[in-house]
């Protein structure tokens, strides 16, 4: 059995729990599946969940799991992967799953892959595709035990249109678990935004991003200059912001915004797979960078190989002809 | 308070990819190195940490002979002293062996924080800090943009923390904690320092404690195999001068992909 660990916020699933579940659907072969769902209360996601009829959700309710911490869903979960035993326990590799999967992990001594992006074979038996050395290379994983092994799956690595949905809704059981909650010792607080975002960059038609290749604050013109000749707005890359060159809200990523804008063209930008994951569901990619293995040039439609202080020009030349 | 910070060494920005003949590691011996980003800005955090509540700052690794060079780096920068669990076979280790080796060399020294980078350039697992906050029994919280010691007790010994945690799509939540805790740090929480000629000098004079690789450490995966990426799209590439391949890519971009 795979077991998928879903995840909600104030009862609103997380988009990327369906393409784990995809991913789930693939590695269990004709393996039955069973999908976890931890909150305060079951609600409406566990509804949704059962709803596409895709295995048994089991919910597990208690008020010490709400709102969510590492040490509270590491208890539940210990308990419940202890008594159902699946093979494989699933999960998006969403910033949660980071934060408590490593932990649950080292409490059962199960191996845990992380960032999946492919599946050969099925069951304890799969191997795992993974990136490394930031995407410069793809990995093929296995886990060392015979065992059961925990999985996390890239978000935008599984497609979620791809679910095989049940005919009938699937059972839901409610499975009860023990939680101190002395034993929690994170305290968290509300979530909330830094600042009302001025920018909407998802709106945007055309995006012209800047990465790292700028090499400079006071180069940024020669990117606005093309952004200006596109009509496109101007974004980056975290490093770009982490240094201040440009605002935090202009920037894309799996820590700023997802854009898919009908052209994206990418100058100086190398392709972590955090910058990627925010904008790969672009109708059109365009690179430009010196460094012709640099992973962008794994999404991208169109590449240039060579220096964008000599391109970036031509290109605004050649646009305002 | 005493603040352990944990880094790696990896490959640099610039290395470019050569597989050993087996397939299953990098051609160290063409690879030049450098400290991990993430841990880079973990290393400055804890300097300012202890630049504002004093205290010591040691800075640990587990790796080849070769992580001398990052650790030399880190006394520069201001690090007090060093922790070497040293073993050829660490440098291609995964985040349960990397985060059992340094669990073992760190588990008597007592720390009241342990800062981590939030994952490594090379492997990527995003695990060992959060599988040593397990191992060591200390509460972890990760991707932290922000500290705040909550030293109110006047003893001079911090009881606990608040932490800002950097949750996806421009969210945050500040997370309170107590102390000892481990904290994996997100890049761009703070301006990284630069080693002074100073610094160069003095970190020659300061302790690099060697320790062996712990006996019973097993490695929960393996690799089987490196490759290069399979291309998910058939990348047009376009060649010629700056002015030649801006023409054509523009004309394409108008044409082909009617995106202008």
């Amino acid at each position: 059995m795979i077991l998928v660990i879903a995840e909600q916020r104030d009862g609103a699933l997380n988009r990327a729990t369906w393409e784990a579940l995809v991913a789930a659907q693939q590695l269990a072969g004709g393996d039955a599946l069973k999908v976890a769902l931890l909150g305060g209360q079951a609600g409406a996601a566990a509804q949704e969940l059962a709803a596409a009829g895709v295995g048994e959700v089991l919910t597990v309710t208690d008020a010490a799991l709400e709102p969510y911490t590492p040490d509270g869903y590491v208890l539940a979960l210990a308990q419940l992967i202890t008594s159902a035993s699946p093979q494989v326990i699933a999960l998006a590799h969403t910033y949660q799953a980071r934060d408590f999967a490593p932990m649950l992990a080292a409490r059962l001594t199960l191996p845990l892959v992380t960032d999946v992006t492919g599946i050969t074979g099925s069951g304890t038996q799969a191997t795992f595709t993974r990136p490394m050395f930031q995407g410069k290379l793809a990995a093929e994983v296995k886990p060392k035990t015979a065992g059961a092994c925990l999985v996390t799956f890239q978000i935008g690595a599984f497609r979620a249109d791809a679910l095989k949905k049940g005919t009938s809704p699937s059972p839901m059981t409610n499975v009860a678990v023990t939680i101190d909650p002395s034993a929690i010792r994170q305290k968290p607080e509300a979530p909330f935004q830094e600042a009302k975002q001025a920018v909407d960059l998802s709106q945007a038609a055309r995006i012209v991003a800047v990465g790292r290749g700028i090499k400079a604050q006071d180069q940024l013109p020669v990117a606005e200059k093309l952004a200006k000749a596109m009509g496109a707005e101007l974004a980056a890359s975290r490093p770009i912001c982490d240094s201040g060159w440009l605002p935090m809200e202009r920037q894309i990523g799996s820590s700023g915004q997802t854009v898919a804008p009908k052209l994206y063209v990418a100058l100086g930008i190398s392709g972590a797979i955090q910058h990627l994951v925010g904008m790969k569901g672009s109708r059109t990619i365009v690179a430009i960078n010196k460094d012709a293995d640099a992973p962008i040039f794994e999404v991208a439609d169109y590449g240039i190989v060579g220096d964008l202080f000599e391109i970036v020009p031509a290109l605004v030349a050649e646009l305002e002809k | 308070m005493k603040i352990a910070v944990c880094i790696k060494q990896v490959p640099t920005r610039e290395w470019q990819p050569r597989l050993r003949d087996d397939k299953t590691w990098i051609r160290e011996q063409d690879a030049s190195f450098e400290m991990n980003e993430p841990d880079a800005y973990a290393l400055e955090e804890s300097l300012r940490l202890r630049e504002k509540h004093g205290g010591e700052v040691v800075v640990c690794a587990a790796g080849p002979a070769r992580v001398q060079q990052v650790l030399r780096e880190a006394l520069a920068r201001g690090a007090d002293r060093a922790i070497h669990v040293e073993d050829e076979s660490l440098g291609s280790a995964d985040a349960f062996v990397t985060a059992g080796a340094l669990a073992a060399a760190m588990a008597g020294e007592k720390f009241d924080l342990v800062l981590t980078g939030l994952q490594s350039d090379d492997q990527g697992h995003g695990q060992t800090g959060v599988v040593l906050a397990e191992r060591l029994g200390i509460p972890h919280s990760t991707i932290i943009m922000e500290i705040q010691i909550d030293s109110s007790t006047g003893s001079g010994q911090a009881a606990g923390m608040r932490v800002k945690r950097e949750l996806e799509g421009g969210w945050f939540q500040w997370v309170a904690m107590p102390l000892p805790a481990l904290l994996t740090i997100q890049s761009g929480i703070n301006q990284l320092r630069y080693a002074t000629l100073k610094g160069i000098m003095a970190a020659k004079k300061k302790e690099i404690r060697k320790v062996a690789r712990p006996d019973g450490l097993e490695p929960s995966q393996q690799i089987v195999a490196l490759a290069l990426p399979v291309r998910s799209k058939q990348t047009q590439m376009i060649a010629g001068s700056p002015a030649e391949a801006a023409k054509e890519l523009v004309r394409r971009l108008r044409e082909e992909a009617r995106a202008l």
